[in-house]
């Protein structure tokens, strides 16, 4: 608790920095007025319907992306099972692109991020089958390597095919990632999917605080592994799938934060999971704010911050599980 | 210099000027704009091929009516191959192809993208000379003004208006659609820099959004025109914009007939 009351005050504060940051120079005053209705009705709009999905979906993105790598990571007991590193937000943007190419999410809105849970879940089952219960970490990182190549390459061919000749840029979205003009809609798109999929994964607190005294002593302790197993693949799904249907494949949320926040939790999962979420929350609200300081015309993705941030820490963790093997 | 050497320059500039003189018989095109221009002045049998997208009636705004003109595919080989005494191109397409031509001694003339209702008329001017249809280009050029003056908005109100592209780029005033948005009598409110934020856009509050048709298939830089806040401004406003938005042939009037008509709707 002593950790999760200035986590989730640094995400209230990032939340409202980036409600008051914009293109249009909005003093703040003025701007908090207009988000609970004043009197411009332009201010309002911009407020409501441009700033306020953008915040909440920086939030929710970050909060699904780091919860679900705390999660693997405590199943797996490998710190580097990350969304993002392992294919599974690739595979999520295939399932999503393909279901606006071929109107499948026009038909059905649902049917976006279901597609992408979809295409999630088989990325998930793929790797807990690849990687086995120890989750060594050669065939976890060759694993991913290969999904995520199939499905950045499947992604590609979809949009390169696609009669708008737009389609051909958002490649880099769907690679990338961002929250940039997205509307309320999307955030109601997403929300339901990521809420069940977290509300799973914090019921595995206690599972996976059993599961590092090993497998035996966990089953011992009454924890059922398959339980635990399929509520850690759907739960990961529909959390990365809904993130990833919205607002791309943003990587490296779910290693950069567990990592920053273990020592604090002095290692035990069950701390972790809750903390990862609001760390999640709070990193993407900040990446998104330095996009926004950084190049402000030029539509910089998420991916490229948390890449520089978390790219070298990846390095890092490679160095020292090798120094510890 | 020696007689026989001025007999044979003497005789090389008169080829030449026999060449310059009689109008080319065989005029290959290699931009949709200047296919379109040539084949609206040209003598029947002049224009012999014109570039691919000629025939494709997204880019084209006479893609039915030259259906039957064979076709380049721009490579320099197929232009050779025709054997023109005249080839017409844009001066940002085709680049490789046009160098090649004009160091293998052949006559290319290149026309840059239209950016006013002023250079289009230039243009057509300049293609009746080069295709030695001048009569014809006059009265291509009268029929036009005639009907860019009666287009031409009355002085008045002017409502404020945003032409909005995707990625947020908008028509600035040095543009062609800028000029057909201030001929329409339309306030163009595109800042210097061009890009104009979906924020920035609201605030400024114009009186008309315009916005592209979209293309089939989903792309997100294509979806903005159905975002909630850009619909909450009432200003938006979808033009079937296109094939007769781009190209220097009277078919601009159109945009310009379809520019005022929504201006008028406006100010009423």
């Amino acid at each position: 608790m002593r950790l999760l009351a200035p986590l989730a005050l640094l995400t209230l504060a990032l939340m409202l920095v980036s409600l008051f940051l914009g293109y249009a120079p909005i003093p703040p005053g003025a701007a908090l007025r207009a988000l609970l209705g004043g009197d411009d009705p332009l201010l309002t709009t911009v407020m409501r319907e441009i700033r306020l999905p953008r915040a909440l979906l920086a939030a929710l993105v970050g909060a699904a992306l780091g919860l679900s790598g705390a999660a693997m990571q405590g199943y797996l007991r490998n710190p580097l099972a990350e969304p993002g590193l392992i294919g599974v937000s690739g595979s999520a943007a295939l399932g999503a692109v393909i279901a606006l190419q071929y109107g499948l999410a026009s038909a059905f809105a649902l049917a976006l991020p279901l597609m992408a849970l979809t295409f999630a879940l088989g990325a998930v089952a793929l790797i807990l089958v690849l990687a086995g219960p120890q989750g060594s970490s050669l065939t976890l990182i060759l694993a991913g390597i290969a999904i995520s190549a199939l499905a950045g390459a499947l992604t590609s061919l979809a949009l390169n095919l696609s009669p708008n000749p737009y389609a051909t840029f958002e490649i880099v979205f769907w690679m990338m990632g961002s929250v940039a003009d997205r509307s309320l809609s999307h955030v109601a798109l997403a929300l339901p999917l990521i809420a069940l999929g977290g509300a799973l994964l914090l019921t595995l607190g206690r599972a996976l605080d059993a599961l590092t005294l090993g497998e035996d002593a966990a089953q011992a302790l009454g924890v059922s592994l398959r339980g635990l197993r399929l509520r850690l693949l759907f739960g990961t799904a529909a959390a990365v799938g809904a993130a990833t249907a919205v607002a791309g494949a943003v990587g490296f949320v779910g290693l950069v934060v567990p990592h920053l926040l273990r020592p604090l939790c002095g290692n035990r999962p069950s701390r972790l999971l809750p903390a990862s979420a609001l760390g999640g929350a709070a990193i993407l609200l900040a990446a998104d704010i330095a996009v926004r300081l950084v190049l402000p015309e030029r539509d910089l993705k998420l991916g490229v911050v948390m890449a520089i941030l978390g790219a070298p820490l990846f390095l890092h963790l490679i160095y020292a599980t090798r120094r510890r093997a | 210099m020696r007689p026989s050497r001025l007999i044979t320059l003497a005789a090389a500039l008169l080829a030449g000027a026999a060449a310059w003189g009689g109008a080319p018989q065989r005029v290959v095109s290699l931009n949709v704009c200047t296919d379109q221009l040539a084949f609206l002045l040209a003598a029947p049998g002049q224009l012999i091929s014109v570039s691919p997208l000629a025939h494709d009636p997204r880019t084209s705004a006479l893609a039915a009516e030259m259906a039957d003109l064979p076709r380049n595919d721009g490579s320099a080989e197929a232009v050779v191959l025709r054997r023109p005494d005249l080839v017409l191109a844009g001066s940002w397409t085709t680049r490789a192809t046009v160098q090649l031509l004009d160091r293998l001694g052949y006559r290319v003339e290149t026309f840059a993208p239209v950016t006013s209702l002023d250079t289009a008329r230039a243009n057509m001017l300049r293609m009746g000379e080069l295709l030695g249809r001048e009569a014809e280009a006059r009265a291509m050029v009268a029929d036009f003004d005639t009907r860019r003056a009666t287009l031409t908005a009355p002085a008045g109100r002017r409502p404020r208006a945003v032409y909005y592209m995707p990625y947020g780029t908008t028509a600035g005033a040095d543009s062609l659609t800028g000029d057909l948005l201030n001929a329409a009598g339309l306030d163009n409110l595109a800042p210097p820099s061009g890009h104009l934020s979906m924020e920035e856009l609201v605030l400024s509050d114009p009186d008309l959004i315009l916005v592209g048709r979209p293309y089939a298939g989903h792309a997100r830089a294509t979806e903005y025109a159905s975002h909630p806040a850009l619909q909450a401004t009432g200003a938006l406003r979808e033009v079937a914009d296109g094939t007769s938005w781009t190209c220097e042939t009277p078919k601009l009037l159109e945009a310009l007939a379809t520019l005022r008509a929504i201006r008028d709707e406006v100010t009423e």
